[in-house]
């Protein structure tokens, strides 16, 4: 056996070393023949006008990365002061892994020359033609938006997870799940081609980022199981109240900031003046989305509850992601506000069929992505196209644009559901045959801290748990 | 020598001490508790659904007293905490055999 397992480390080592020789070689051979621009001289000279729009698709890309801040706050807060610190590791994590296997293969496989509608080909460690000011500017944007994808599962998976799960998971998500999907969508792929409407299509990403990552998460929370005493005996699911309401809403109020570049920076231009739209619209959602979530429960409980309502905040944002430059501002209220209604709904839902979601990940990102994609068949106004002025135009069922584009939409977010679901519950399945996803009992009652990363969150105060 | 030990709600303890203050009161112990008396707890909410919340937080006040001071301090306790609601607390009396002052030696009433 032990000499069995040697020679398979043997065998490893060498093609660990043919790849490493193979990428060497690959990245040693200059690709001068190809027109790429890395001083962006040449870019500047074709197009004056640039600067202004790198300007303002890197600091809406600033906005987008600071998001990071605002989910591991939301998370933080929502769960119990023993496992904080490692739930900042787990945020911290997604977004190295992200950052690191994007520009090896992520990018790649998304934004790369199309091979048959399916993936991407081009563009590996953002070498040769891609060592490019423009193609630069294109993965940073795009990487910002793998690592939100990625960040999204850690809430619905929180409190139980191995960091060591977590680490591959990143790794499987910003590889493959994201950028595949992402290239049907985003890349030319098959979706954005369908024959129905535009073709499917996905503004900001409610679907290629929130979906994807709150169907994931869904995965990774029914492959573990609920936490230890979120159902009663009886069956009942009982409230885990999170430690810190502030923290919470701080990482709400980011995360509403975030999205003004999530949304509007979607435009790839400052030239498109839609930007003023979109970040109305983006702003509308959010706060028609808090307003029913809060109502909805009040009416319920006679009490104002404030997790709820910044739950419904992100809905309305998560929903108005895919259809903030194609609708008026009455419309971004109606999506906000059954987005708010769909999120108190999905909570009580998922934890009366027995699933745990600490943080109500699933519920704004799976649930309300969907509804976001949706509604782009429903309300586009016909006003505003594909990231351009000039036609093909995006229209509505409700706007005269007759059923194609809504067909479309559906036709994209099934597969969605199903690529992000699908591929969710194999990575977290074939992680759990391997090595056990799920933390030991008792690390899990004493809190991730300590038996995973060996340090309290707060190490000076004596923090209590019921 | 008595033992006065009062379990008081949270936000009363910056009066009470001013009460004992005023009065005379040597010294006191507080410790931040937990618990619950007849009212059996108190419901709170997170993210839509209500939870029991089994303890409430409390002050517990601990007071070393003369026999001849211990009515008065409980007078002067009650008159200061009341609020006629329920989880006002309780006072426990206890008798002391006997008090050492650490530094001097000096044992009972002296030392109080």
């Amino acid at each position: 056996m032990g000499k069995r397992l040697g020679k398979w480390f043997i065998s490893m080592k060498t093609a660990m070393l043919a790849v490493i020789i193979g990428l060497l070689v690959y990245l040693a051979v200059p690709f001068s023949a190809f027109a790429a621009d890395p001083s962006g001289a040449e870019t500047l000279a074709h197009n004056p006008q640039s600067p202004v729009d790198y300007v303002w698709v890197l600091v809406c890309g600033f906005l987008v990365f600071f998001m990071q801040a605002g989910f591991a706050m939301v998370e933080a807060g929502f769960c119990r002061a023993k496992n904080a610190t490692n739930l900042m590791a787990k945020n911290t994590i997604d977004f190295v892994v992200a950052s690191l296997v994007f520009m090896a293969f992520g990018f790649a496989l998304m934004m790369g020359n199309d091979y048959k509608g399916l993936i991407g080909t081009s563009g590996w460690f953002l070498h040769g033609a891609n060592y490019d000011v423009g193609k630069y500017l294109m993965f940073f944007w795009q990487l910002v938006f793998a690592g939100t994808a990625a960040t999204i599962v850690s809430g619905a998976v929180a409190e139980r997870l191995k960091f060591k799960a977590y680490f591959l998971y990143s790794l499987a998500v910003t590889a493959i799940v994201y950028p595949i999907y992402g290239h049907w969508v985003w890349g030319g792929g098959w979706l954005s081609k369908l024959p129905f409407g535009v073709g499917h299509v996905d503004f900001a990403g409610s679907g290629v980022v929130h979906t994807i990552g709150g169907f994931v998460g869904l995965a990774g929370a029914i492959v573990l199981g609920p936490r230890f005493g979120k159902f009663g005996k009886d069956g009942k699911p009982r409230a885990i109240p999170g430690h810190s309401i502030v923290l919470a809403a701080l990482g709400t109020f980011i995360l509403w900031f975030g999205w003004f570049g999530f949304n509007p920076g979607s435009t790839f231009s400052a030239h498109q003046l839609r930007i003023a739209v979109i970040a109305v619209n983006t702003n509308l959602a959010a706060a028609a989305g808090a307003a029913v979530a809060i109502l909805l429960v009040f009416l319920k409980t006679k009490k104002w509850d404030v997790g709820m309502m910044l739950n419904g905040c992100l809905a309305g944002l998560v929903a108005v992601t895919a259809p903030c430059a194609w609708i008026e501002a009455w419309a971004a209220v109606v999506i906000g506000s059954i987005a708010g209604l769909l999120v108190v709904l999905s909570v009580y839902f998922w934890e009366n069929i027995g699933v745990d979601d600490p943080v109500g990940a699933v519920s704004v990102h799976a649930v309300n992505g969907f509804w976001g994609l949706i509604s782009v068949g429903l309300f586009a106004d016909g006003t505003y196209g594909l990231g351009t002025t000039e036609g093909p135009l995006v229209k509505g069922l409700f706007y005269g644009g007759g059923l194609g584009q809504l067909i479309a939409q559906a036709i994209g977010a099934v597969v969605c559901v199903a690529w992000a679901f699908g591929l969710g519950l194999i990575i977290f399945k074939v992680m759990d045959k391997c090595f056990g996803v799920r933390v030991l009992p008792h690390e899990e009652i004493k809190g991730l801290d300590i038996g995973e990363h060996g340090t309290p969150a707060y190490p000076n105060f004596y923090t209590f748990n019921n | 020598m008595r033992k006065i030990e009062a379990v008081i709600r949270v936000e009363k303890l910056e009066e009470v001490t001013d009460a004992l203050e005023k009065f005379g009161c040597p010294g006191m112990m507080v410790t931040h508790i937990e618990g619950h008396g007849r009212q059996k707890g108190i419901t709170e909410q997170f993210r839509g659904r209500e939870f029991k919340v089994n303890f409430i937080p409390k002050i517990k006040i601990e007071i070393v007293v003369k026999d001849v001071d211990t009515d008065k301090i409980i007078q002067l306790i009650m008159s200061t905490v009341k609020t006629g609601e329920i989880g006002d607390g309780k006072i426990f009396i206890y008798p002391i055999e006997n008090i050492v002052r650490i530094r001097t030696g000096e044992k009972g009433e002296v030392a109080v």
